[in-house]
């Protein structure tokens, strides 16, 4: 890496943006209610009630179940054989359990109705249901609803489906007034460094897409700049944009390089000089790449694949590849959008094989045929491919950890380097 | 529609995983949206294991659903027969699948595979996980034993003398609680008695292994949930008795041998007394004495629940105050033994029932699965875990069965464990304001625990939050100061590296002769330090 990769994003501009090769086959990936597993720590009020079958509860519950919870704020409506053969009236079951979850968490502020694979197949109209409950708890609860089914939805769009949710209920921001909104479930602690940095740069109001609190909803209006901290946010970004919000384009706050650019879009958009940004970041940039120099040795060189999972493989590549030294053999994900994506595309490699979509035992045939040093991929593939003898990062935990921003730079990269330095240590 | 926080079992495709999970040459191709490949990692995560189960899905998502997903079901059938070489194809449906009627398995069926392909019913609006490996584990043995099923009247070959009397295990599983080691201690409970194991299914058996099972003289269902049906159909089909008591405790232990005993036609007199089991004496000498009349509450599956009742009252002294189980199918059982001991059955498959009853009878030990530890949690109980469904802890790496001699050592110490030992519980009675050791604190001999409603250290009862190693170093660092938005800051790092972090930073403060610790500092000592 050259010491400041930072400065002349321009060198890396090629003409030609990367190939995308398209696949389709069988997908090994979550479907959009794994979103609630870190939605509910998020929005602390939030209550998410997924309509759908035995099946959803038991996804939810085999992936967040081994945490012991006194008080869940998930469950599932679960429908059964009356419900489908039209004996019992859907609607009036939706009330009653409603209810129900009501009459035992009476400090919910916003309910959500989860939509499902068989919630969509018979055609249930959640929407019209939040709309008919929300007058009947109207002053008390808020109830919203979104599909996170796996027909719609691939993992993390279970988040975009839920943030495209709230944003109709987000107050007007008032004309001429401008705002900051930052999309996109961060951990607090990274949400308060970006708040400290935004308010060093003179950058401000900011605020934050999903809120801590469903009290504490955020303006939105014609004079709002939406900044995504998480790529995979395309409909509830353009749901903004047809509140009159406009998009910034910038690359995901990802190490030292995407963050500098991720603010780089809010200075510029807000008239703060290049000499400011430089002075505010300096400390933390210098900070974070002594950080990602501890574990730049374990990671230079090394051949690192992606398995479609989550959307941030691209950024995620990016920053591997240019600050960490590591070579990128192959970035699948489960969908590209490109207009959200188009500065992380210009920074990656014009020849990387880059993947939308999968089809499974294919994808794997390449893996086993490039054996990289590093595979990034699920949990139903990591432990069958280390016993393979092919060392992996299992992807989920990159949505649970604070990675993003300067000063948790080396942790994303310690994310990486982790695997790697433990098939080191292992004499057994 | 039901309420649903947990669930105690899931669909009845999951039970079919299972089943082909627990086998080799099997495979299953599972008509299903986009996600429902979630249950690999039951496999890969909770149990973990070094392969992907034997599974292939659909995977439709919404834009196949208007065209042909009859079509995408054909070419993942072809794909998985050419690919895994199967010995026997499985095809089902999940529970959208279902509502789309693609009949997988007829299609599957007229593809011409040159192997046996059997379809599976499962209704997945109506059944669950353990009816799913139970009717999947039957239509297996049925499908592939039907050919060979003598006729009518005719009696199997009584066994040659100079062989010893051989026997089916059947009904472990993938996922199954602790199956892996009951397998063993039951194989070896066997052999003390002369019995030899023929086949183990559907753990770790081939199809071929399952044509090999009518040439034992008898078959041992140790998991009822899973394989009495196939027993049943195997004691009308070829005369083969089943052997029908689970060995789960040491009285179980005595009159499972007992049985084995009648229906092999062996003297096992010499092998039942216990000498292989520490269990007893544990539960008679005399530190075990405050166990007697504690109160317990028994919800689990039916085999379980039952096992661990007769236990509770026989062989730990215990008083069960409540029995309860999620698995319909086999209630009866469960209703009987309540009888016995003169409580009032549960039987639901709704968690908030169990919650609520559980909150009725304040228990002094809840017996259950990973449901009940939220409940025990919510209530303050002590719990432990008796019967899937369970996480990835009760998949532990040591030796760990629940029947047999050595499984009732493992359930001595694993139910006493959670109990406030005797001496605490002593203490905490007589004084009631110590500020270290009070009621509403977990046993000592636990730990401390996050979220355990004790008061901070040195009495101060501000701050409820646990900060273990903090506060020691504070004395140490006295000549550095935290600036209070740092001390925030600190606040954000969870707690079980936070006290790492304290003292790191406090210790780049004063190698650098930093007086006061300021949000910066911290970050630098993070960079620094790198973590």
């Amino acid at each position: 890496m050259s010491p400041s990769p930072i400065r002349d994003r321009a060198s890396a501009v090629g003409d030609a943006l990367p190939v995308v090769t398209r696949e389709r086959g069988q997908r090994q990936v979550f479907c959009g209610l794994a979103g609630i597993v870190w939605l509910h720590r998020k929005i602390q009020d939030a209550f998410f009630l997924v309509v759908g079958s035995r099946t959803c509860a038991h996804l939810l519950q085999s992936a967040a179940g081994v945490m012991i919870f006194a008080e869940p704020r998930f469950a599932t409506a679960i429908l059964h054989e009356r419900d489908l053969a039209g004996l019992a009236d859907c609607n009036a079951e939706l009330d009653r359990v409603v209810a129900e979850v009501l009459e035992r968490r009476p400090d919910i502020g916003t309910l959500f109705l989860v939509g499902s694979c068989p919630s969509e197949v018979i055609k249930l109209d959640l929407a019209k249901a939040a709309e008919r409950l929300s007058g009947v708890y109207r002053g008390r609860v808020r109830i919203l609803d979104y599909s996170a089914s796996g027909l719609e939805t691939t993992f993390t769009q279970g988040e975009d489906a839920c943030l495209k949710a709230l944003v109709p209920e987000l107050p007007q921001l008032p004309s001429g007034e401008r705002s900051l909104l930052v999309l996109g479930t961060l951990p607090d602690v990274v949400e308060d460094q970006f708040a400290r940095l935004f308010a060093e740069l003179g950058i401000g109001p900011v605020h934050f897409l999903p809120p801590r609190r469903t009290t504490e909803f955020p303006p939105l209006g014609s004079g709002t700049k939406v900044l995504l901290a998480q790529p995979f946010l395309g409909e509830t970004a353009r749901a903004c944009e047809a509140r009159g919000a406009s998009l910034l384009t910038a690359p995901y706050p990802f190490g030292v390089e995407g963050t500098l650019g991720w603010l780089r879009a809010a200075t510029e958009a807000w008239g703060v000089s290049d000499e400011v940004l430089d002075a505010v970041t300096a400390p933390a940039i210098a900070r974070a790449q002594r950080g990602l120099a501890h574990h730049r040795a374990s990671l230079e060189g090394k051949r690192i694949s992606f398995l479609p999972d989550s959307q941030l493989e691209i950024p995620l590549a990016r920053f591997l590849q240019r600050e960490c030294g590591m070579e990128l053999v192959e970035v699948g994900t489960p969908f590209l959008d490109r207009q959200l994506m188009v500065e992380e595309m210009r920074l990656l490699p014009e020849d990387v094989r880059l993947t939308e979509g999968q089809d499974l035992e294919r994808q794997l045939d390449r893996l086993r045929a490039d054996r990289p040093d590093l595979t990034v991929c699920g949990l139903g593939l990591a432990n069958p491919l280390e016993a393979e003898g092919l060392r992996t990062k299992w992807s989920i935990e990159l949505v649970f950890t604070p990675v993003h921003g300067f000063d948790q730079a080396a942790d994303l990269a310690e994310l990486f380097a982790r695997p790697l330095r433990r098939a080191a240590l292992l004499r057994v | 529609m039901q309420l649903t926080l947990w669930s105690y079992e899931g669909p009845p495709h999951i039970g079919a995983m299972r089943i082909v999970a627990s086998m080799e040459g099997v495979h299953l191709v599972l008509h299903a949206p986009q996600g429902d490949t979630y249950a690999d990692l039951l496999f890969t995560m909770i149990e973990r294991r070094g392969t992907r189960p034997p599974v292939s899905y659909t995977t439709f998502q919404a834009r196949e659903l208007g065209s042909d997903t009859a079509e995408l079901v054909k070419t993942s059938v072809a794909d998985a027969f050419e690919r895994f070489k199967p010995h026997v194809l499985l095809v089902g449906e999940a529970c959208t699948a279902e509502l789309i009627q693609d009949q997988p398995g007829a299609l599957a069926r007229g593809m011409g595979l040159p192997v046996p392909v059997l379809s599976l019913e499962l209704p997945a609006y109506a059944r669950k996980e353990c009816w799913g490996a139970n009717e999947t584990f039957y239509q297996l043995v049925r499908g592939l034993l039907k050919p060979r099923v003598p006729e009518a009247g005719r009696h199997p070959e009584p066994r040659p003398a100079d062989r010893r009397p051989r026997a089916n295990l059947l009904g472990p599983t993938a996922l199954g609680f602790r199956c892996r080691d009951d397998v063993e201690e039951v194989t070896r409970l066997l052999a003390s008695v002369g019995v030899d194991v023929h086949v183990v299914a559907p753990l770790g058996a081939t199809p071929e292994d399952l044509l090999r099972i009518p040439e034992a003289d008898f078959n041992v269902c140790l998991y009822p949930e899973t394989a009495d049906q196939t027993c049943l159909w195997l004691e009308r089909m070829f005369g083969q008795p089943t052997v029908k008591t689970v060995p789960i405790g040491i009285g179980a232990t005595r009159d499972f041998l007992d049985e084995v005993g009648r229906i092999a036609g062996i003297d096992v007199t010499d092998a039942k007394s216990p000498i292989s089991s520490r269990m007893p004496w544990y539960s008679r000498s005399v530190d075990s004495t405050y166990l007697t009349g504690k109160r317990v509450f028994i919800f689990a599956d039916a085999t379980h629940a039952v096992a661990a009742a007769r236990m509770c009252a026989e062989e730990l002294g215990f008083t069960v105050v409540g029995i309860g189980t999620y698995a319909r199918e086999f209630a009866r059982d469960v209703r009987e033994c309540a009888k016995r001991y003169g409580v009032e059955p549960l039987i639901t498959d709704d968690y908030l029932e169990v919650e609520k009853r559980a909150a009725e009878l304040q228990p002094e030990l809840m017996l259950g699965t990973q449901m009940e530890r939220h409940i025990a949690k919510r209530l303050g109980i002590p719990c432990a875990v008796i019967s899937a469904p369970v996480h990835v802890q009760d998949f532990p790496a040591r030796y760990a069965p629940q029947m047999g001699f050595e499984g009732a050592n493992v359930i001595f110490d694993t139910w006493v464990h959670p109990l406030m030992m005797g001496l605490e519980e002593h203490l905490i009675t007589m004084f009631r304001e110590d500020f270290e050791f009070h009621d509403a604190a977990t046993a000592s001999h636990l730990g401390s625990r996050v979220g355990a409603s004790r008061p901070a250290e040195a009495g101060s009862e501000s701050q409820a939050a646990a900060e273990p190693a903090d506060s020691p170093m504070q004395a140490d660092a006295s000549t550095v100061i935290w600036a209070a938005e740092a001390e925030q800051e600190l606040k954000k790092i969870p707690f079980f590296v936070r006290g790492k972090a304290r003292r790191n930073t406090e210790r780049f403060a004063a190698e650098q002769g930093i007086q006061t610790i300021t949000v910066e500092t911290l970050y630098d000592a993070k960079a620094h330090f790198g973590r």
